[in-house]
């Protein structure tokens, strides 16, 4: 079963919904480059806070919540949806279910809800919940959405005509029904009037921060985490040529996975007026989740056993496997920042801001890039523009990470211990703005490595601009290529 | 059963993720809703004005809380810092809770009362000008601005189906007037809430003209509120830890 990735092969161009697939590529790059962006604005305010400009809509306050939602949501959003469906279809040797019009309306749905919700929090509308700020009238039609997309990807499951549901289709159905419980839960909220974009938050206080983190954690768990190893285990296994290298770690990763990252959520919260015993359990089962995640991140990377010469000769092979190296890296830092005396040094300063991002950029935005790589030819029926330039946007963008997070270890745990001396006399030895002060070299050299990733990121766009161009040339010389390109 | 029951049988593979990631999340928080320790029961918290909650809803709009945190941790550094560790039941009407989770700037769980009014309005206008290294965005939009009140009313009753205890009857009226003292309870009935709202803002030199209600003035009377409730001197030395 393992190895029905490297059986499903290139087929005829009405097998499969190829259309709906581009259309999402090209959305993830488009969200990639604004939401990155976004970011690197940002970090250059904190750097040089002269950039607010005294402007409302570009203040870092109302930045902030765009560019977790383009990035996340955008980018990481639009590339999940490509992938599932391109993955589902192929493993399933299945056309996307839904006819033309469900997976269409499934990506204007989405690419309406990220690009408003966008919009509004510039504006000023938001819900003040992280990572859920979208309002009301957009969780709603988000819902919607959700509920096609899970029609859509279980309907083209069960018209497959494979016997086995593939590895990677888990880890999407994980994700489907993980998000949508978390998304209907933390955003239940009564609103001011039916005209009115405001409303208030069912919850408060201790309920409401609990079912805030059970959602800002699990949606880093099954969004950025669950779904994106349904995208490793289909690319790894095909780009590498070799089947998965083992089946029994990858049931055994699969269902500790999402079995254990549901109880860690409050390690968001150690040391706040939530209940000692949900901080404590979260922690335990924080640690737990290690094992899972190291699991699958030894899976992914000994699939290359036996081909370890690949990564000297494919840069997208580099690309996946250094994702999952960051993977491993981003998933030993988290249950160390959840040990709660760790949590006390780490909870509040950039630590944790360094620690996302080894996640996003390292093991997240990688892994989306290296499948993109892989998967842009195909669905164009061509082959790569430029092989050199995707070397050099492997060497941008970890020269990127590495900027990044190294620069806001030294704020983070810098900050936390200035925060916490003491002088002689039993006094504390610094001002809260003495921390800020400190902290300024290191926004600069995080606002720069930014900049890095995001250069690495447009050199992408090119790349694969170049190829989608080279492709419909050769179709205006080759007739039949024409029905591969256009299907 | 043979996991390959599972890769065969799309609808039990659904089943089964559904009972795998529902469980960590229905023993953690579900138990907080019905546990009665969860949130301590002190005397002095209340639900905020109509002024301070409009003050609210603009520390939510511009994002505040993606820099500064509502929530002292019981530590001997935070505490000299900021002040006693919060309770869990000085954000029981918060909707939504504005705890944090980076501190970019300081926490403001207890600001209020730290500064003058004049210095709140100054520092917000231009931050620099007060703290020279500081990274604070400026706010001069807050004083120019006019606050639209207009929905106050409808605001309040959606907070009151949340729970928070805004009184529309006689009755609840009462009942807030034995809970807060009349004073209060008038600014918590919300058939007098634009009243009241601009009877605060004019009580006070909140952004230094009295003369408009703008939304500094709700800004302001917000922060100055913030963690003032609770009077610590009430309770005894370890009296919350039991809570914990």
């Amino acid at each position: 079963m393992s190895t029905s990735a490297a059986v499903a092969t290139a087929a005829p161009a009405e097998q499969y919904n190829y259309d709906i697939v581009k259309k999402f590529s090209i959305m993830a790059l488009v969200w990639g480059v604004l939401g990155m962006l976004a970011g690197v604005y940002i970090a250059s305010e904190l750097a040089w806070p002269f950039l607010n400009f005294n402007t409302p809509e570009i203040t870092f306050g109302r930045l902030r919540p765009v560019h977790t939602t383009l990035v996340i949501f955008g980018f990481g959003g639009s590339a999940l949806f490509a992938t599932s469906y391109y993955i589902v279809q192929r493993t399933c040797q299945a056309r996307l279910w839904g006819g033309k019009w469900l997976p269409e309306f499934t990506f204007w749905g989405w690419q309406v809800g990220v690009g408003g919700g966008a919009i509004l929090y510039m504006l000023g509308f938001t819900q003040g919940r992280e990572y859920a700020e979208f309002v009301w009238q957009l969780d709603l039609a988000i819902t919607v959405v959700w509920v096609a997309y899970f029609l859509v990807f279980t309907m083209t499951l069960r018209n497959r005509s494979q016997p086995h549901i593939y590895v990677a289709n888990w880890f999407f159905m994980s994700f489907i029904l993980a998000v949508a419980l978390l998304h209907i839960f933390n955003n239940l909220a009564v609103p001011v009037s039916i005209t009115s974009l405001h409303s208030y938050s069912l919850f408060s206080g201790v309920q409401d921060a609990m079912t805030q983190w059970w959602y800002g954690h699990n949606a880093v768990g099954f969004f950025l985490t669950a779904a994106f190893l349904g995208m490793m285990y289909y690319f790894v296994p095909k780009q590498a040529g070799r089947p998965v290298y083992s089946y029994r770690l990858s049931i055994v990763h699969f269902w500790a996975l999402s079995f254990l990252y549901m109880w860690a959520g409050t390690h968001h919260l150690h040391w706040t007026a939530i209940p000692d015993w949900t901080s404590t359990l979260a922690a335990t089962f924080s640690i737990l989740l290690l094992l899972p995640s190291w699991g699958g991140m030894i899976n992914g990377i000994m699939t290359l056993s036996g081909a370890w010469e690949k990564l000297r000769t494919d840069p997208i092979m580099l690309f996946l496997i250094t994702a999952l190296a960051f993977y491993g890296m981003s998933t030993f830092e988290g249950p160390m920042m959840s040990l709660k005396s760790v949590n006390a040094l780490s909870h509040y300063t950039d630590w944790t801001v360094g620690h996302v991002h080894s996640g996003a950029l390292g093991w997240v935005a990688m892994v989306s890039m290296g499948s993109m790589y892989h998967m842009v030819p195909r669905l164009w029926g061509t082959t790569i523009y430029s092989l050199k330039l995707i070397y050099v946007h492997f060497w941008l963008a970890t020269i990127g990470i590495v900027l990044y997070i190294a620069s806001l270890w030294v704020a983070g745990i810098g900050q936390g211990l200035m925060l916490r001396a003491f002088d002689e006399y039993g006094n504390l030895a610094y001002t809260f703005i003495e921390t800020v002060t400190f902290m300024h070299l290191p926004y600069v050299v995080r606002a720069i490595g930014g900049m890095f990733f995001l250069a690495g990121m447009l050199l992408m766009v090119y790349n694969l601009y170049m190829t989608i161009v080279g492709a419909r040339r050769t179709v205006g010389v080759n007739a039949p290529a024409a029905a591969v390109a256009h299907g | 059963m043979k996991h390959e029951s599972v890769e065969i049988n799309s609808g039990l593979l659904i089943v089964l993720t559904l009972v795998a990631i529902s469980i960590g999340g229905l023993v953690e928080i579900v138990p907080l809703f019905h546990i009665k320790d969860t949130v301590e029961e002190v005397k002095g918290v209340r639900p905020y004005t109509p002024l301070e909650q409009r003050g609210r809803d603009l520390y939510i709009r511009e994002g505040c809380y993606a820099c500064h945190s509502q929530m002292i941790r019981p530590f001997r550094d935070e505490m000299m810092r900021y002040g006693h560790y919060s309770l869990g039941a000085e954000s029981k009407y918060d909707h939504p809770f504005q705890w944090g989770s980076k501190r970019t700037g300081p926490d403001l769980a207890r600001v209020g009362g730290k500064y003058s009014d004049e210095w709140q309005t100054q520092h917000m206008v231009n931050p620099q000008a007060l703290v020279p290294d500081s990274v604070m965005p400026p706010y001069p939009w807050l004083l120019s601005t006019e606050l639209d009140y207009s929905d106050i009313e409808q605001r309040m009753i959606a907070l009151k189906r949340t729970g928070v205890p805004y009184s529309l009857s006689e009755e609840e009226f009462r009942r807030n007037v034995e809970e807060y003292g009349e004073e209060m309870a008038k600014k918590l009935h919300i058939p007098n809430a634009k009243a009241t709202l601009e009877e605060q803002a004019k009580s006070r030199n909140w952004d230094g003209d009295p003369s408009r209600v703008t939304e500094m003035d709700a800004m302001v009377a917000y922060l100055q509120m913030l963690g003032t409730l609770v009077d610590f001197s009430q309770y005894e030395e370890g009296y919350f830890a039991k809570f914990r």
